[in-house]
């Protein structure tokens, strides 16, 4: 039963991973908290069932398709919104962020409906793999794969590439790099695109991994934000192990205390982290100076 | 003119004659209201929405004490809400106890729950605050969904109110609700020209400036959660009895969203600004529910859906139009109906200039 509860800890582990570093990428970027990031990848995921279900495209095509429309909607939402801000409150980020959040999710319930649907994945989610005893169900097996696979590209990318180093130039000093000859306004959008191409990956996982509907994102949501807060909100590094952790303790919570109030655990996370330690696990402190 | 020679002059509740005159129109178009709608069906209103509009204005008031004038956001009101809903019932339907004493303790039990998120809140700025008040929302719903005490998964009915040896119906509702309004307005007004609604202010506006000044922030920034929490309490019992049944499952982030909408479309650190918007935003929450009845534009839409999107999800578009106007609001008038409402008072002021 212990190895069971991790493995599936692990995989939803895995998930709550990839939006918290998609939540993370952003906020260093650009400082605003994404509330639509659970949308964004809400959308993505009924964009590739309408895909495979309507329109009987093969997989991978639909996938790739669904990856270009996640990247647009990013660059759309930071041309179209948050660049006519004029001088933004924190509070008038936070409140674009979740405006944006409704008209997803309003378009969203519009579009399909309030009804529950399974999302064809082609890894299959009863058969099992057997390793010596301990018994793995084959969508948690690829899940955890296919997260660290793309937690490996994401690595690479930002230490090996000119892009990425780019993109780190940016986050840390926005006026340098400018002087540097870096386009940060392209930079910007750029980030916005991967942001919400790495939260449409986690989209597609967590609806594999459960039932496809309009609400769906609004729990793991609030856990990609407690995996990034538990991280320290500023490390990659730390959104990852953030969310394994939490991923972990949440279902070792849900098999040995109680199911029921399993989501209590992302709140009760966000706090304790908050009250002892604000800079998170992995993350240096900074001292707001006046 | 705006120029005040003392302090008494501040804290008064009828600044001119004009402010006197308006006020009592005001009440007297309130207390003739249900007979306008009534005979003439004024606005398409019902005694139903009449006192939704209000319950939400009481709404938007406290959780402008917390946002507008204290700077604190928050994102976990249907929290507040729903612990005020549910109390003021069991309160009433287990415990017997009457209404009128149930509702304001539905108020101090939630104001409590506001002291113990304000505790953590106090080390908290900005992004990490939204982060911890949305799952103090998510995490209370979550509480009462799976409690058998609160009736679990499918709510609990409301017990119906007896006044006087008489069932209330809708329009006793609203008289009760428009009193209780009209108590709390006053009330948070006068609040904000107090010695607690200036270290308000001053928080908003620089904590650490203000705690140089002597503020006491610990003591403050609980307040004005606590406080803020008692006006959403309140609204969430009254919520409860005038609609007669609840589910912890209409309490979603949603709501909380919602409640923040009409703050920032009203006005941030305005009350009556949070009143206008409660008024238009639930308006048009209600309206937009039922698009299909709206003449012209309900069977365009409908076409529309019937085509290309999906009829059972129709209502969402209220939902849609909601995020529009948040997003527009704070691009093109940070300050709401309230900010509008001073440009236009200055142009008419030196009009010909």
């Amino acid at each position: 039963m212990f190895g069971q509860l991790i493995i599936s800890g692990l995989a939803s582990g895995a998930c709550y991973a990839l939006l918290a570093i998609a939540m993370v990428i952003i906020y260093k970027t650009s400082e605003v908290l994404n509330f639509a990031q659970g949308e964004m990848a809400m959308i993505s995921a009924f964009v590739t069932f309408t895909l495979l279900d309507a329109y009987k495209i093969p997989f991978h095509w639909a996938i790739i398709i669904t990856f270009l429309f996640a990247i647009g909607i990013g660059i759309f939402f930071e041309l179209i919104f948050l660049r006519r801000a004029k001088d933004p409150s924190v509070l008038g980020l936070i409140i674009i962020t979740l405006g944006f959040e409704m008209i997803l999710i309003g378009f969203a319930s519009w579009k399909w409906g309030p009804d529950q649907r399974s999302f064809p994945f082609p890894v299959s989610s009863i058969d099992t793999y057997n390793f010596k005893g301990l018994i793995v169900s084959k969508i948690n097996f690829w899940t955890i794969i296919l997260s660290l696979i793309v937690m490996l590209i994401l690595l690479i990318f930002f230490r090996y590439t000119k892009l990425g180093l780019a993109m780190r130039a940016t986050q840390q000093n926005p006026m340098a790099s400018k002087i540097m000859g870096i386009r940060t306004k392209w930079i910007l959008s750029f980030t916005w695109a991967l942001s919400s191409l790495i939260g449409a990956i986690a989209g597609i996982l967590i609806a594999a991994l459960g039932v496809l509907d309009p609400p769906m994102m609004m729990d793991p949501l609030l856990k990609g934000f407690s995996s990034a807060v538990l991280g320290g909100m500023t490390s990659l590094p730390g959104a990852a192990l953030g969310g394994t952790i939490l991923g972990l303790i949440e279902n070792l919570f849900g098999g040995y205390i109680s199911l029921s109030f399993k989501s209590v655990v992302a709140f009760a996370v966000i706090v304790l982290v908050l009250c002892i330690k604000p800079s998170g696990l992995l993350a240096k402190h900074f001292v707001k100076k006046v | 003119m705006d120029i005040k020679r003392g302090y008494y002059e501040d804290i008064e509740l009828f600044k001119s004659r004009t402010i006197l005159i308006t006020t009592i129109f005001f009440f007297t178009f309130l207390g003739f209201l249900p007979w306008l709608i009534k005979k003439y069906h004024f606005l398409g209103l019902s005694i139903y929405i009449v006192n939704l509009i209000t319950i939400h204005a009481i709404v938007a008031i406290g959780l402008n004490i917390l946002v507008g004038y204290t700077g604190q956001i928050s994102l976990g009101h249907a929290g507040f809400f729903a612990i005020g809903a549910f109390v003021g019932v069991i309160l009433v339907s287990k415990l017997k106890i009457p209404f009128f004493i149930s509702i304001p303790f539905a108020g101090f039990i939630s104001s409590l729950f506001g002291f113990l998120l304000g505790l953590p809140a106090l080390r908290l700025k900005g992004p990490y605050l939204a982060i911890a008040t949305l799952g103090f929302g998510m995490t209370i719903t979550t509480i009462i969904k799976h409690t058998e005490f609160f009736g679990g998964r499918m709510g609990i009915q409301a017990p119906k109110l007896f006044l006087f040896g008489s069932q209330m119906k809708d329009i006793h509702y609203y008289y009760m609700i428009v009193l209780i309004a009209i108590i709390l307005t006053i009330a948070a007004i006068k609040l904000t020209k107090t010695r607690i609604g200036r270290a308000f202010i001053a928080i908003r506006d620089s904590d650490i400036a203000a705690e140089a000044m002597g503020v006491n922030l610990t003591y403050y920034k609980t307040l004005a959660f606590a406080i803020s929490a008692f006006y959403t309490g309140i609204g969430g019992a009254l919520y409860a009895f005038i609609l007669g049944f609840i589910n912890p499952e209409s309490f979603h982030l949603i709501m909380s969203i919602t409640f923040l909408a009409m703050v920032v479309v009203g006005g941030l650190g305005s009350i009556m600004g949070s009143i206008s918007g409660a008024a238009l935003m639930t308006y048009l929450d209600i309206k937009l529910q039922a698009i299909q009845d709206i003449p012209r534009i309900g069977s365009l839409f409908l076409d529309f859906s019937q085509k290309y999107m999906n009829v059972a999800g129709l209502s969402n578009v209220a939902i849609i139009i909601y995020g529009l106007i948040m997003i527009l609001i704070i691009l093109f008038e940070p300050l709401g109906i309230f900010g509008f409402w001073i440009r236009c008072k200055r142009y008419w002021k030196t009009w010909p200039f």
